[in-house]
């Protein structure tokens, strides 16, 4: 679309700056692979022990106490978000797979079964999307209690709504073309036309959403840490790591800070691989979050 | 025309109505019960019996969602469970009374700047598509929609509260200023929510507009002649007024989790915070009022999207 006002003379190649989103992308992989790679080797990077008490001072300054200095107990705030990166990255993760799953499962059964079964589906859906997402979270969280099984299924679900509405509106499109007919004149059946015939012709616009995906859930569940209400201590995720350091901003402590540009980094990196790949097909990222 | 706002704003009404019942639903049915959340794990049976009774709990569901329907209707919202003590009852309509304008007023405040803002430079970006200033705005707004609003604010505190000391790092205010004496207090808050919703907004301005511009009648404009500004105010916003906002009601609601967080990270003492407060003790009744309340605000923002898209959309106002 740009290069149509821009340059007409560039419409037909790539569009413009693709090499820009291309190293970009590159560079969000690497730091999103070093996270990953830092969450699994976490006991072998991280200097202390998670919860080891190095001094009796609050937010000591880096230097006294670790690399990046300590929190309010006295821990080191490296060794605490390696061991974070952990919680972090493997709950999104987790929380990703279970919402697509689910999302997609649903969203295809919908497209493919119609009738009753799409109408059901779609405006109980609807009905779920009417409130924004923190409220529902808030909602099931005051009424069942803080758990690790409540945060992952119940941000699982908002996530599955989401998946849900984009797999559906894909299967839709696919499940017209003439393969699915053939397919179902040969008298295959439900599952085999959702798993065989859609998912493999759905997986390259699905690809994008993965990211976006997870990225919100990693977002989401460090939000509800950080409100107090996701991961409960001993645990520790990055975002309740920046709730209980918080005060430490009264000292002009970089305490709180550091968890909380982890969460930044990684979102950061994904959103640059999602952004070239959106670009690619002349989609813009926020769109596709806000959805 | 009156035909299409009529059937929208019923539309809204029956939303809302499916939300109370999911309100509802989610907090007194699911298997979570009411009194073991008050009393605790420790309750005798006679403990659990009469506080089931206080609350009415051993009536059917049903009977129980028309009487909390009426009463949300009417203003009365119940007793809070957790700020009561036995003989002395706190209204949640009293709590939530004292801290819905503080939000109110954040809220507001953060979308009177970041509005006009956001939708000029999305409307920047668009003109100079491609260009540098466009590519850096594309940076910039990517950056700061990846990154969560507590790591803004703690930034913004680092800087312009501990080192600079312009502004105070909490806004922990009694409740009941005046706008000019919490102002001060406001700063932070309302340029942390300003900064996490100006990226959305400036980036999907910047798409509904280039969206329009694709279209064959910008381009005979292109081939007549007509120069670059001008498209964009004269030919191409006028068409991208609707999706622009659409936008702004998207991210005016997306606010409200935003409003969460902000009010918990300057300790602010409004109603987000109160919600948040409720559902860490479990006061089933102020979590219930208080998210009828958020989710009415994000209702009644999507359905002023719609109408004023209707009002300046001519082509949506005779439903095929």
């Amino acid at each position: 679309m740009t290069s149509e006002v821009q340059a007409p003379e560039m419409a037909a190649g790539a569009a413009p700056g693709s090499r820009g989103f291309q190293t970009a992308a590159w560079i969000g992989a690497s730091i999103l692979g070093l996270w990953v790679l830092v969450a699994i080797f976490a006991p072998l990077i991280a200097p202390y022990g998670q919860g080891e008490l190095l001094s009796d001072e609050s937010f000591a300054v880096p230097g006294n106490v670790g690399l990046l200095g300590g929190d309010y107990l006295g821990r080191d705030i490296l060794s605490r978000v390696i061991f974070g990166a952990r919680m972090t990255l493997g709950l999104a993760a987790i929380i990703t797979v279970i919402g697509f799953g689910v999302g997609i499962a649903l969203g295809f059964l919908a497209a493919v079964a119609g009738g009753v079964i799409d109408t059901v589906l779609s405006r109980s859906i609807d009905a779920i999307m009417a409130f924004p997402s923190i409220m529902l979270a808030l909602i099931i969280i005051a009424s069942l209690g803080t758990s690790m099984t409540v945060l992952i299924l119940t941000i699982a679900a908002i996530e599955a709504t989401r998946v849900f509405r984009v797999s559906r509106a894909l299967a839709m499109d696919i499940a017209v073309m003439d393969f699915v007919e053939v397919a179902r004149a040969r008298g295959e059946g439900l599952w085999w036309i959702m798993l065989r015939e859609i998912f493999p012709n759905a997986t390259g616009p699905l690809a994008a959403e993965v990211g976006i995906r997870f990225t919100y859930a990693i977002l989401f569940i460090s939000a509800l840490s950080f409100l107090g209400l996701g991961v409960q201590p001993p645990n520790a995720d990055w975002g309740s790591m920046v709730r209980e350091n918080l005060q430490g901003l009264l000292f002009g402590s970089t305490a709180p800070i550091i968890p909380a540009a982890a969460i930044a980094t990684v979102t950061f990196s994904v959103n640059l691989i999602v952004d070239w790949y959106l670009h690619k097909s002349n989609r813009d990222i926020s769109d596709e979050i806000l959805q | 025309m009156l035909t299409l706002i009529v059937r929208r704003l019923m539309l809204a009404v029956v939303v809302l109505w499916v939300v109370s019942i999911l309100v509802f639903a989610a907090t007194e049915v699911l298997p979570g019960d009411v009194a073991i959340a008050i009393m605790g794990q420790q309750a005798t049976p006679d403990a659990l019996e009469a506080i089931r009774e206080r609350l009415g709990l051993d009536r059917p569901a049903p009977v129980r969602y028309v009487e909390w329907l009426g009463g949300l209707v009417t203003g009365d919202l119940g007793i809070s469970l957790a700020n009561s003590l036995p003989g002395f009852e706190v209204k949640v309509s009293d709590l939530i009374g004292e801290r819905i304008d503080d939000t109110i007023r954040l809220a507001a405040l953060a979308a009177l700047v970041s509005v006009p803002l956001s939708v000029m430079l999305g409307l920047i970006a668009a003109m100079t598509a491609g260009s540098r200033l466009d590519r850096g705005i594309q940076g910039a707004t990517l950056c700061f929609l990846s990154v969560p609003e507590y790591f803004v604010a703690a930034i913004l505190v680092i800087f312009l509260a501990v080192q600079l000391r312009w502004f105070p790092v909490l806004s922990s205010f009694r409740t009941g200023l005046t706008f000019w004496q919490m102002l001060p207090a406001l700063v932070l808050p309302v340029i942390t929510l300003t900064i996490s919703v100006m990226a959305h907004m400036t980036r999907m301005t910047r798409a509904a507009v280039l969206n329009v511009l694709a279209s064959p009648y910008i381009e005979m404009a292109i081939l007549k002649g007509v120069g670059r500004s001008r498209i964009i105010l004269l030919h191409a916003l006028p068409n991208a007024l609707a999706p622009i906002f659409n936008v702004i009601a998207l991210n005016l609601a997306y606010m409200i989790s935003g409003v969460v967080i902000v009010e918990t990270v300057f300790n602010f003492p409004g109603m987000a915070n109160l919600m948040v407060q409720a559902v860490a003790v479990r006061d089933i009744p102020l979590v219930q009022a208080c998210a009828m309340i958020f989710c009415t605000a994000y209702v009644g923002l999507n359905l002023t999207a719609d109408l004023l898209s209707i009002v300046v959309n001519p082509r949506l106002r005779h439903p095929r």
